[in-house]
């Protein structure tokens, strides 16, 4: 079984900071702009965003986007968010088990706002499916968009990212697995050949970094 | 988790998840819309052999926020009048395709007998057995605590260290013996006050310790004062003179309410018998948890729901469950 790291530190770093940029580009500026980040790693990828945005582009911390009084933590950026997507997938029920995370949306919600989605490895697009539909519980926003780390391709779904760090090819029987200083202890995407026959990817599809 | 029948069964670990994800719940349904897809398809029969409206309509409104198919099954004019047998009622409701069980029964033990035998196979959610158990009261008691204790902070925290005082009818109570056991098992110490004649007849009932005084107990300064009802349906003998005579040494009466600290926390279980077991301005202060405590059983509910019937399917029984069961991320 063989392990490849495809990504390292600066990698990951360089290929954030240029979403950064295109999703700024894409929307002609900051402007209402609000980044969901789908837990785990998603989460902090959005996150790592919300702190580059803020280095790049001066309207992104001085644009008051919320209106009323902010209950939540001072300090902390009102662009971005997590949206969990555990109980919108299409695979409950069939002995997983999966535990929920946390939803929080910023204080000015979503109504009206261009929200980007943020993700780890895109991969059979089942993850964005439940995360569009957990989306729709929550408001209505103006666009959606997707920006991932990585898209390893064998999509079963009609979705594609909008801003992608990295294209991967790779075989269905191999792993990719996204590992964060946050959460791991360190930053790589590493691609493993998996020993078991190849499984269809809804089913490997899984809660963390592996895709 | 595949049943919830005790909460003598859950160890600290799935106590704690189990509120954990009804936290999650919890903050659904602040949302504009409550409701979410998780059991889809699903259906879900309450089945209550004993009358009950609140925890009926909570399961039932937990249910459908998860989009689960309900179907009320009350055994009061149906085919159970007609001398019907419990396992030729599930088998009927089974074959007419069913995902999940709530069960309220007169019967303690009810719920582990059907859990345990072959005449179905879907999980079974204890909704109170006789003076047995009523597992997702204690959870939302619990989950109540913890959310005025612990606040934003509450994720993955126990009731390590707080002192509950239970008072009232515990022989009867099912919600006393939940409790006494779950907030144990969360680390926190249950005391029971109650006269003589309404508590069983051990040193240490349920591991709590005993006043039968309640003025000696209010004087420890506990941080949560739980009243339980006064079950006149259970009261055929003569447990106690009557009832002002309750109210007197056994109430929890406006005069006692005035001596306790300014952060203890009143709770009872509903219904209220006012001016009984709990004064009106006791239970309408700000530090009565009683209407947060129906809020929070809506959510505490669909967790349960949520994870008995999406948890794992290799069929491990609540006992079994805490060495088998598959950790979930």
């Amino acid at each position: 079984m063989g392990t490849r790291t495809v990504l390292q530190h600066p990698d990951i770093t360089r290929a954030l900071t240029r979403i950064a940029h295109e999703i700024l580009e894409a929307n002609h500026g900051a402007s209402d702009l609000v980044l969901l980040g789908i837990p785990t790693r998603g989460a902090v990828l959005a996150e790592r965003l919300d702190r580059i945005l803020a280095d790049i582009e001066p309207e992104w911390t001085t644009e008051p986007a919320v209106t009323g009084a902010d209950a939540s933590t001072p300090g902390r950026s009102h662009r971005v968010g997590t949206l969990d997507v555990t109980m919108h997938r299409d695979d409950l029920g069939r002995g997983i088990g999966r535990a929920p995370h946390r939803t929080t949306i910023p204080a000015s919600g979503i109504d009206g706002k261009v929200v980007v989605l943020v993700d780890d490895v895109l991969y059979s697009g089942r993850t964005v499916r439940a995360a569009l539909d957990a989306l729709q519980g929550i408001g209505r926003p103006r666009a959606v968009r997707l920006a991932v780390l990585v898209d390893r391709g064998h999509r079963e779904l009609p979705i594609r990212a909008d801003h992608v760090g990295k294209n991967l090819p790779t075989a269905s029987d191999e792993r990719v697995t996204l590992r964060l200083t946050e959460t791991d202890g360190t930053d790589e995407v590493v691609i493993e050949q998996s020993e078991t026959q190849s499984e269809t990817p809804s089913e490997t599809q899984r809660d963390g970094g592996t895709a | 988790m595949k049943h919830l029948l005790s909460t003598a069964d859950l160890s600290r670990a799935e106590a704690i998840h189990i509120l954990d994800v009804a936290e999650e719940m919890a903050e659904v349904n602040t949302r504009e819309v409550r409701k979410l897809p998780a059991l889809r398809g699903k259906t879900v029969v309450n089945l209550f052999f004993e009358d009950s409206t609140r925890t009926r309509i909570s399961f039932e409104a937990a249910a459908k926020r998860l989009s689960a198919d309900v179907i009320n099954f009350a055994a009061k004019g149906s085919s159970v009048s007609k001398g019907e047998s419990l396992k030729d009622t599930v088998q009927t409701l089974g074959a007419m395709g069913i995902d999940g069980i709530v069960m309220r029964h007169g019967a303690s033990g009810a719920p582990r007998v059907l859990a345990d035998a072959d005449w179905i196979d879907v999980p079974v959610v204890n909704a109170g057995d006789g003076t047995h158990e009523h597992p997702t009261q204690a959870l939302l008691d619990a989950f109540t605590m913890r959310r005025r204790l612990h606040g934003a902070g509450s994720r993955g925290q126990g009731l390590d260290g707080v002192r509950v005082l239970i008072v009232g009818d515990v022989l009867h109570s099912r919600v006393a013996r939940s409790n006494a056991w779950l907030l144990r098992t969360l680390g926190a110490s249950v005391t029971f006050a109650a006269p003589p004649t309404l508590l069983p007849v051990t040193a240490t009932p349920f591991g709590a310790a005993v006043h039968h005084d309640l003025d000696v107990a209010l004087a420890e300064d506990p941080d949560v004062v739980m009243t339980l009802r006064i079950q006149q349906e259970r009261m055929n003998d003569a447990f106690f003179p009557n009832p002002r005579e309750y109210t007197r040494h056994w109430g929890l009466t406006a005069s006692r309410f005035a001596r306790l600290d300014e952060r203890t926390l009143i709770m009872h279980p509903g219904p209220m018998n006012r001016g009984l077991e709990i004064a009106g301005v006791a239970a309408d202060d700000p530090r009565s948890t009683v209407v947060e405590q129906v809020e929070n059983g809506v959510s505490v509910r669909m967790a349960v729901l949520y994870l008995a019937l999406t948890g794992s399917e290799t069929g491990t029984h609540t006992h079994a469950a805490a060495a088998t069961k598959e950790t979930v991320a």
